[in-house]
């Protein structure tokens, strides 16, 4: 029982301090920078669109 | 002319009659209201951009016209002495520079922006900021330059400032970061730290091995390290600050109740008795550390947005030097240097003109709105936009000897006699901490001398129930929930103090030019005197102004398209006057009713009062006449009723002549209006309002605005203002709209309101859990959720204001 909460919280402490890293690096690496950008660009369409838009003479038919 | 309004699909304002600015969209053609909607837009769709039309939830910015001028002058960012002072080189050819673009007003500006600009060759990299509306650009300085990059930007609409990123942003940026690091340590910190205490919690109540809670203690202990001796640290260095500085703030108790709470649970660890906080600490810490960062961002992106305002772009002179003409930054421009000024450029230092003839637009630092003719000997002043011809000037003072600078010192001293309402929540809250630090004493005191060894467990929940979290958030969330939620209508709060002053303000007091009206003229009507149509005389007036520089030009140029503008022969330019030139083999003159020597006659008597007259003639007749006149906003009357409506006073003071205010004042319905006033009697009349008793908010635009916007209790002015009035102005409408005045007393309403009860709140949750906390009624678990609940209440409460 007491052997497998050690394992336990010192597995834990280990992922406290892998995510810590991981938390430090992104906020060097600038992903902190613009909270907001992100979420709105994503639903702009930035490539063409692969299925042509429906064009005059198509919607006359 | 047609009874139903159609209004631009670019821009959205009214199409005006009779115009017809077609642009394909979709395979619909579109109507838009003038050419500078049309070409933008023209260039968006040619670059296959369409979809930002798709995308877009508000309007663009209104009012950008590609002049021919402005592009020309674009050529100067890339002289290279020029380039010095915010370019960034990096390697041969590879540059960097930071941009504020200005009349972004949603996410699709921005993707419409980076977009364009990454088609163009030689961009090396676009990124913009949302948040900021600030560019990082890297190019290619053999495949494109500078001034094509900004031109580019210009043909979408919008404008460019390049500016020197590394002096603020570099320090804002390391503080945010470090305070994010915080807020995550905090964070996890607090989630295993959580989760252990719930095993002990339901440890205390079912039973639970010593064992095993010694073993649950000990982690929280080790995962609550990085906490106290990394994330709590600002805590301690603000209260040892103001310790030292024999002051007491909110950040002391916080610190005692760390420091406290941590020794006294590291101590009952070791001995395996008493109560440990270690969750309480950690909760603790990521609350407090996540809303001051969230009261940080709201702070900094108002500091952003009026930095942006105030363009930190070096200024620009052409200086003569042996007949060579060098671009040079203001800054290093000399007493007795001459410079050259081109027409429709603003005069980049106080001087005195050697040659040339020419008209200046002074309206914005006296007031003046007509144009003042300038020859060899006169003076000009800083600021002051030429507006017809080239001229030579001797500069006679730079920097701060300048008009343009004694206008901002003015400000600086008003600026200093602001009422500083804000300091008071913070006295209150200080002397709550005196009185909460004293009954510790005492209670700890009574405590030890009835049974010591409960004393220091009680003194402890005592700091940890009433932490005076909940106190201390109560103000700040709720101006930054008010904060943003303004900011997203386009209201920009300059100063921490504007809302609580904008709920009290029973008296507001407008400028006329450019804040109730557009600031430009606008052909109100044309008055057929002979058998010409409405539509041909146009078009000859528009022709004959082509070349012309006259703002009231602008008025007639807008509203005739580009190829249907005829040929002028012999065009000439009478300073003061008017414009005369030949069209097809017939004499024109236009201008005033001098100009002609033609006896005015024939108009009718229902004209607007205040308003230009522009006589068209030919060699024996007047053909028209064209009233032109500054337009009321759409949304002036309205807002002047709904104030009205809330018992809310309305006056406006202007420093035009009477006939012009009290048109304007009937067509806006304000009664109370002051005319021909100059900025001390703006100022003046201001005071004696106060003295009254009355809590002034001035909207306002103009340089000569800004000595009163500083003297009012709250000040607002237009985004489009000049950037003297934005700097002093608690407020800027980012938005141009007017009603939004009305949203921002109300958002200052709801705020106070908010605040009152956040504050209610605090305080009753303290004094009701203080009681118990001193008799030793409250367990550590309850103590902690107390303390969590209570603050959760005051942060939910203030999203209310989002």
């Amino acid at each position: 029982m007491t052997q497998i909460l050690f394992f336990l919280l010192g597995m834990a402490v280990v992922m406290v301090i892998i995510a810590g890293a991981g938390i430090f690096w992104a906020i060097k690496s600038g992903q902190f920078d613009d909270m907001e950008g992100p979420a709105q660009r994503i639903l702009m369409d930035d490539d063409d669109p692969m299925i042509p838009r429906y064009t005059d003479s198509q919607r006359k038919k | 002319m047609s009874g139903t309004e159609k209004s631009c699909y670019h821009c959205a304002l009214p199409v005006p009659p009779g115009a017809h600015y077609l642009v394909e969209i979709d395979r619909e053609p579109r109507e838009m209201c003038c050419r500078g909607c049309q070409a933008v837009a023209q260039t968006i769709i040619d670059n296959g951009l369409a979809d930002y039309y798709r995308h877009r939830t508000a309007m663009p910015a209104v009012g950008h016209e590609v002049v021919p001028e402005e592009v020309q002058k674009l050529a100067l960012y890339d002289h290279p002495g020029i380039q010095k002072s915010f370019v960034r080189q990096d390697g041969e050819h590879v540059r960097e520079a930071s941009l504020i673009l200005e009349g972004i007003t949603c996410a699709a500006c921005i993707w419409l922006n980076e977009r364009h600009l990454k088609q163009l060759p030689g961009i090396l990299q676009v990124q913009v900021n949302y948040a900021t509306h600030r560019a990082r650009i890297t190019w290619d300085d053999q495949a494109i330059h500078l001034s094509k990059i900004l031109e580019e930007i210009q043909l979408l609409g919008y404008n460019a400032h390049p500016f020197n990123a590394e002096r603020q942003e570099g320090l804002r940026r390391q503080r945010r970061a470090k305070d994010l690091r915080r807020i995550a340590i905090a964070g996890l910190s607090a989630g295993q730290v959580m989760m252990l205490a719930v095993a002990l919690y339901a440890g205390a109540a079912f039973g639970i091995e010593a064992s095993t809670a010694a073993l649950l203690r000990w982690a929280s202990l080790i995962l609550t390290l990085p906490v106290v001796f990394y994330a709590a640290l600002p805590f301690y260095d603000s209260a040892w600050n103001a310790l030292r500085g024999r002051r007491l703030n909110m950040d002391v108790p916080v610190a005692m109740a760390i420091v406290g709470a941590f020794t006294g649970s590291v101590w009952a660890t070791s001995h395996g008795s008493g109560v440990v906080y270690y969750d309480a600490i950690t909760m603790f810490s990521l609350f407090l550390l996540s809303s001051r960062f969230l009261e940080h961002a709201a702070q900094e992106k108002s500091v952003e947005a009026a930095e942006n305002l105030l363009k930190l772009a070096p200024a620009m002179a052409v200086r003569v030097e042996n007949g060579q003409h060098l671009p040079v930054p203001v800054m290093e421009l000399n007493e007795g240097d001459a410079i050259l000024s081109k027409p429709g450029e603003a005069i980049a230092a106080d001087a005195e003109v050697i040659e040339g003839e020419s008209t200046v637009d002074e309206a914005l630092l006296t007031g003046e709105s007509r144009p003042v003719p300038k020859s060899a000997g006169a003076r000009v002043i800083a600021g002051s936009i030429n507006l017809a011809g080239p001229l030579l000037l001797r500069v006679t003072s730079v920097g701060e000897n300048t008009v343009l600078a004694g206008i901002v010192r003015l400000l600086d001293r008003a600026v200093a006699e602001k009422p500083r309402l804000a300091q008071l929540a913070d006295r209150v809250a200080s002397h709550f901490t005196v009185v909460l630090l004293i009954l510790a004493a005492v209670v700890g005191g009574v405590w030890w001398w009835l049974e010591p060894a409960r004393a220091f467990e009680i003194v402890l929940a005592m700091l940890v129930v009433t932490c005076p979290c909940a106190l201390s958030l109560a103000a700040p969330t709720a101006f930054a929930a008010a904060g943003s939620h303004l900011l997203r209508h386009g209201i920009l709060l300059t100063r921490g103090h504007a809302l609580e002053t904008m709920a009290k303000v029973n008296h507001v007091v407008f400028d006329k030019t450019g804040t109730l009206t557009y600031g430009k003229p606008v052909l109100r009507r044309i008055v057929t005197l002979a058998e010409l149509d409405e539509q041909r005389c146009l078009v000859l007036a528009a022709s004959l102004e082509q070349a012309s520089e006259h703002p009231l030009a602008q008025s007639l140029l807008s509203r005739v398209a580009q190829p249907e503008l005829l040929q002028v022969a012999d065009a000439r330019n009478l300073p003061g006057k008017g414009v005369s030139g030949a069209i097809a083999g017939l004499r024109y003159s236009l201008g005033s009713s001098a100009l002609s020597g033609l006896p005015a006659v024939g108009l009718p008597d229902d004209l607007p009062q205040g308003a230009t007259l522009v006589w068209l003639c030919d060699a024996q007749r007047a053909l028209a006449v064209f009233v032109i006149s500054d337009g009321l906003r759409p949304q002036a009357r309205e807002l002047v009723e709904r104030l009205k409506a809330t018992g809310v006073r309305v006056t406006m003071l202007s420093g035009d002549a009477a006939d012009a205010v009290s048109h304007i004042a009937a067509e806006a319905g304000i009664e109370s209006w002051h005319a021909a006033q100059r900025p001390e009697d703006k100022l003046a009349k201001l005071r004696e309002f106060q003295q009254r008793g009355d809590v002034v908010a001035m909207v306002g635009d103009g340089v000569n605005d800004a000595p009163v916007l500083a003297g009012a209790d709250v000040s607002i002015a237009m985004g489009g203002g000049t950037q003297v009035a934005r700097a002093s102005s608690d407020i800027v409408l980012l938005s141009e709209n007017l009603l939004d005045i009305r949203r921002a007393l109300q958002t200052g309403h709801d705020s106070m309101a908010v605040m009152r009860q956040n504050f209610a709140w605090a305080i009753v949750y303290n004094l009701l859990a203080l009681p118990f906390a001193a008799l030793g009624m409250i367990p550590p678990w309850l103590a902690s959720i107390g303390m969590s609940a209570s603050s959760l209440v005051v942060v939910l409460n203030a999203m209310r204001l989002r």
